[in-house]
């Protein structure tokens, strides 16, 4: 399959590529990029681990073709930490136990992200229904609602 | 507790959590090499078939492909888990067994050449009876799918203790039930995968996601013909375990094999749906068991009957059919159990090792039994389970000695942390609660082979600038906490902060450690840690005292300190000295005592590099009667738990509300990852007990392949669990640890059964719990 140019925002970089058609934004990003921390578990959009924020909604980057994202904003788990600062969601998940092998942890955090993005105060049960796409075997989810309850509480603290 | 820890107990956040937040934790599949070809295997479609021709040609022509290799490239040498059942060749001999059976490999360019070459291999089959299920396989006149093991029978366990039949004899209750649970799949996150690179000097160096590297390693050299000193495995991240990962792979093999022939580093990766064909996770089991009481309640006698599902190949199987007889001795007073185990040979991916391997169907059935007897009794559940407990210093009939049993503390914190005296027998129609308990092994008391191995060992460097502290251990971290375990235990044992203490683990170069398997690793990987660092602390504190011209037993080091008791002793030149030597640094050590960082790097300057070793086996354990290995370890976790459920009267729908779990962890190394532990445990229980189930069609094809039609619990499915931790203080486990990664799943699938069984009255005597079955019992009983 012949290659062709496309440009992506990715983690606020504008990214020059040679892609064939049929590449999924997963195969681009941990192939193409290197952005390995977007992980590839399933390909068919059933696990989540892939989970990319696109203009800041969460998407299964292995079921968008990386044509399907020119034109706009991908966030992965390698752009969320501000340097050596890392994002509250990332302190909570490592501060509460929300990370046991941590497959899932990069997609369950951007999930949380855009789920806080959308609302900064979500329930428990919104928080649920907010990372129902993103499967863990580990934890039985209990400490990732916590973080992600905790990392709210931070944030607020935060832009108050 | 009334020991008082620095570090142990607390809730330090877990070594490699940083890096797994940011994406920087690199699993296998993000390894790149360079030069790297990509590898890809040609599976069987057929259950059962005699491979008459195999024809690479058109394979070997396709450009860009580098290797093909077949059962003629490599050795025949049949490999296994246990010795005793080696039944696996690299690639199929004469004959396939299951549909994704392993007939050649390929190794191109890259990963859709290896794909395209792949499907050029032409293979010509004689379809054979395919035998799906144990009723089909040990029928008269099947036909043999391993000739070795005639009648399909690959395991075989007979055992009785006290005498069964005199003692139900002498019982005033006697029930007889049956249960089928189905073939379950581990569902880790990460698929299997592995990289091959064999370099100049004859070295092949494996990265594979695995629970077990060294038994990998072995069956690498094994298998390959290799040294052992010339191969070594290295577990990186691993994505999740729990079972299906503890042994080598077609992978691990076929990316060796290609890597060797070639040169160059072959990557292999399972897709989702190769994960269910490879399998290696838990059985199907039929139990069928026989409890007798006396009318006070007391248990006397259980006879247990059990045919397992194996699959085509042994795998952990010869394992788990001990298991599934030898798990129920506790944690209840049982004088006579008798026990007739079989595992059969069937054309599907072979079942292995899981999470509570072998125990958590059997307990599935006993436990429901207790509260059928309960009830026919009249006596609470929880009643009769305190009657007839275990406690610490008791044996079982088979020679399983529970050397710490915090069993009735659980009972009795999930009974009063549930409220369960308000709800059971007060709850509306649809509204249930049950309870259940169990107990697991603390790592296996005998390796895999015949073996006098130590089970772990541990090296630890002390930086010769001072502070810190390496920590080597082959254990294998799969997201239980191995490392952190290991820095928690070191950074205690040594008397130095968490923070100071760094761990490489999960590389055979690093020393012997037999994996994360049979919850093993706080332990036994733990006990080696400890007796490392407390080595190093003997060495620096000896130098120490030499210099301060003191006795040894005058000094410790305590959180970073070091502790002089009795007179005052001038720790000035040593400080002086230090200083000395960081002229125009900051930080300099301060106040009255002398520093970790002080004393180590006199002990340095005066001996040259401290490093201290651990290895840990575990003593002589269990019975002399055949098969009393499997189930020995030097100490039992036990738990309980409580389950409330609603079950939807109109569509059989069953919802788990809360979940109530103690578990005694005879003492809690990280408190946060226990909780993580219990937790995970309960989801993978509750999982399997309401839908897990993996499906085949008539042909022997898993129907049911991906994580979207085989559905494991998502966030929507798991309510709030309230973990209790119980600590009885293992005095066989390091800091008075024992395990909680495995043990805590014993209770969950019979406690929802109990639940359910208390909310609509239906007794499940088939897993899953699935809508339909459910309202056929709540039908059937609205007819009686």
């Amino acid at each position: 399959m012949s290659k062709h140019q496309i440009t992506l925002m990715v983690n606020g970089l504008e990214r020059e590529l040679l892609v064939e058609p049929n590449r999924t934004l997963t195969q681009v990003l941990r192939e193409d990029l290197r952005l390995t921390g977007t992980k590839h578990g399933c390909g068919i959009g059933d696990c989540g681990c892939c989970t990319v924020l696109m203009d800041g909604q969460a998407v299964n980057s292995c079921l968008l073709l990386a044509f399907e994202a020119v034109g706009h904003e991908i966030t992965t788990i390698e752009g969320l930490a501000d340097g050596n600062r890392l994002h509250p969601l990332q302190d909570s998940f490592i501060e509460l136990g929300a990370i046991q092998c941590g497959f899932c942890s990069p997609g369950m955090i951007l999930s949380s992200k855009a789920l806080l993005a959308n609302n900064p105060s979500p329930t428990e049960e919104e928080i649920r229904m907010g990372l129902s796409g993103n499967l863990c075997r580990c934890t039985g989810y209990q400490k990732i609602v916590e973080a992600v309850h905790d990392a709210a509480q931070k944030m607020k603290g935060a832009s108050s | 507790m009334s020991k008082q820890f620095d570090v142990i107990g607390k809730r330090f956040p877990r070594k490699d959590a940083p890096a797994k937040a940011t994406g920087q934790a690199q699993f296998v599949d993000d390894m790149v090499f360079p030069d790297m070809l990509w590898g890809a295997i040609l599976q069987s479609p057929h259950a059962h078939a005699r491979v008459l021709n195999v024809d690479t040609s058109k394979a070997q022509a396709l450009p860009g492909v580098k290797a093909v290799i077949t059962a003629k490239d490599v050795p025949g040498t049949k490999y296994g888990v246990s010795p005793a059942r080696y039944d696996e060749t690299v690639f199929a001999i004469d004959k396939v067994r299951y549909v994704g059976d392993e007939i050649a490999a390929v190794a191109a360019v890259d990963l859709e050449t290896a794909l395209e070459a792949v499907s050029l291999i032409e293979v010509e089959y004689e379809p054979l009876p395919a035998l799906l299920t144990p009723q089909e396989a040990l029928a008269e006149g099947a036909p043999w799918i391993h000739d070795e093991f005639p009648g399909n029978i690959g395991g075989e366990v007979h055992q009785e203790f006290g005498d069964v039949e005199k003692a139900l004899a002498q019982c005033d209750i006697i029930r007889t039930d049956t249960f089928q649970s189905k073939r379950q799949d581990g569902g880790a996150i990460e698929p299997h995968a592995a990289i091959a690179v064999y370099d100049l000097d004859g070295r092949l160096t494996l990265h594979s996601a695995t629970q077990v590297p060294h038994y990998v390693q072995r069956t690498l050299a094994m298998v390959t013909g290799l040294p052992i000193s010339k191969v070594r495995v290295i577990k990186p991240y691993v994505g999740g375990g729990f079972g299906p990962k503890s042994e080598a792979t077609p992978l691990d093999l076929c990316s060796s094999f290609l890597a060797m022939a070639t040169g160059r580093p072959v990557k292999m990766l399972y897709t989702r749906e190769q994960v269910f064909l490879h399998g290696r996770a838990r059985h199907g089991y039929f139990h069928e068991m026989t409890l007798g009481v006396k009318k006070d309640g007391t248990l006397l006698a259980l006879k247990n009957r059990c045919v397992m599902d194996g699959g085509a190949y042994s795998s952990f199987g010869i394992a788990t059919v001990y298991y599934a007889g030898s798990l129920l001795g506790a944690p209840y007073k049982l004088p006579n159990m008798k026990y007739d185990g079989v595992r059969v040979y069937t054309n599907k991916p072979a079942c292995g090792a899981q999470r509570g391997h072998g125990g958590v169907h059997a307990r599935a059935l006993f436990e429901q039994q207790l509260d059928l007897i309960a009830e026919e009794l009249g006596m609470d559940p929880v009643e009769l389970r305190l009657k007839n407990i275990m406690e610490t210093g008791d044996v079982t009939c088979n020679d399983l000695a529970m050397s710490s049993l915090g069993m009735k503390e659980c009972i009795e914190a999930v009974r009063d942390g549930s409220s369960w005296k308000n709800k059971r027998g007060k709850l509306p129609p649809g509204k249930g609660i049950g309870m259940a308990s169990g107990f697991f092994v603390s790592g296996a008391g005998y390796p895999i082979y015949r073996s006098e191995t130590y089970h772990s060992t541990v090296n630890l460097k002390v930086q010769e600038d001072g502070g810190g502290v390496e920590v080597l251990t082959a254990a294998a971290e799969i997201g239980q906490g191995a490392e952190t375990m290991v820095a928690t235990i070191t950074a205690e044992a040594l008397g130095v902060n968490y923070n100071d203490v760094h761990v490489q683990s999960g590389s055979t170069d690093f020393g012997v450690d037999l994996g994360a398997y049979s919850s093993r690793t706080t332990l036994m990987t733990g006990h080696a840690a400890k007796l490392a660092a407390e080595d190093a602390k003997q060495q620096i504190l000896a130098e120490l005292a030499a210099e301060l011209e003191i006795d040894v037993s005058r000094l410790d080091i305590k959180r970073g300190e070091v502790i002089i008791s009795g007179e005052p002793v001038d720790i000035t030149p040593i400080r002086t000295m230090y200083i000395k030597e960081h002229r125009g640094w900051n930080n300099m050590p301060e106040g009255d005592n002398l520093t970790f960082r002080e004393a180590s790097r006199l002990a340095f300057l005066r001996k040259g590099s401290i490093t201290g070793s651990g290895a840990y086996k575990p003593p002589p354990l269990g019975g002399k009667f055949k098969g009393a290995a499997v189930g020995t370890s030097p100490a039992y976790g036990c738990s309980a738990q409580v389950v409330e459920v609603t079950v939807d009267m109109e569509t059989g729908q069953v919802f788990v509300d809360k979940v109530t779990d103690a578990h005694d962890c005879g003492q809690a190394i990280n408190l946060t990852q226990v909780e993580g532990q219990m937790e995970g445990s309960v989801s993978m229980g509750l999982g399997e007990g309401l839908f897990e189930q993996v499906k085949f069609d008539a042909e022997g094809r898993v129907e049911n392949p991906s994580l979207g039609d085989y559905r494991i619990p998502t966030i929507m499915d798991i309510p709030n669990i309230q973990s209790l931790v119980i600590e009885s203080g293992e005095p066989n486990g390091p800091f008075g640890a024992k395990e909680v990664g495995e043990g805590g799943i014993m209770p969950t699938i019979p406690a929802l059964l109990n639940a359910v069984r208390n909310a609509v009255g239906v007794q499940v005597s088939e897993l899953p719990l699935i809508p339909e079955n459910m309202l056929l019992g709540i039908q059937a009983l609205k007819k009686k």
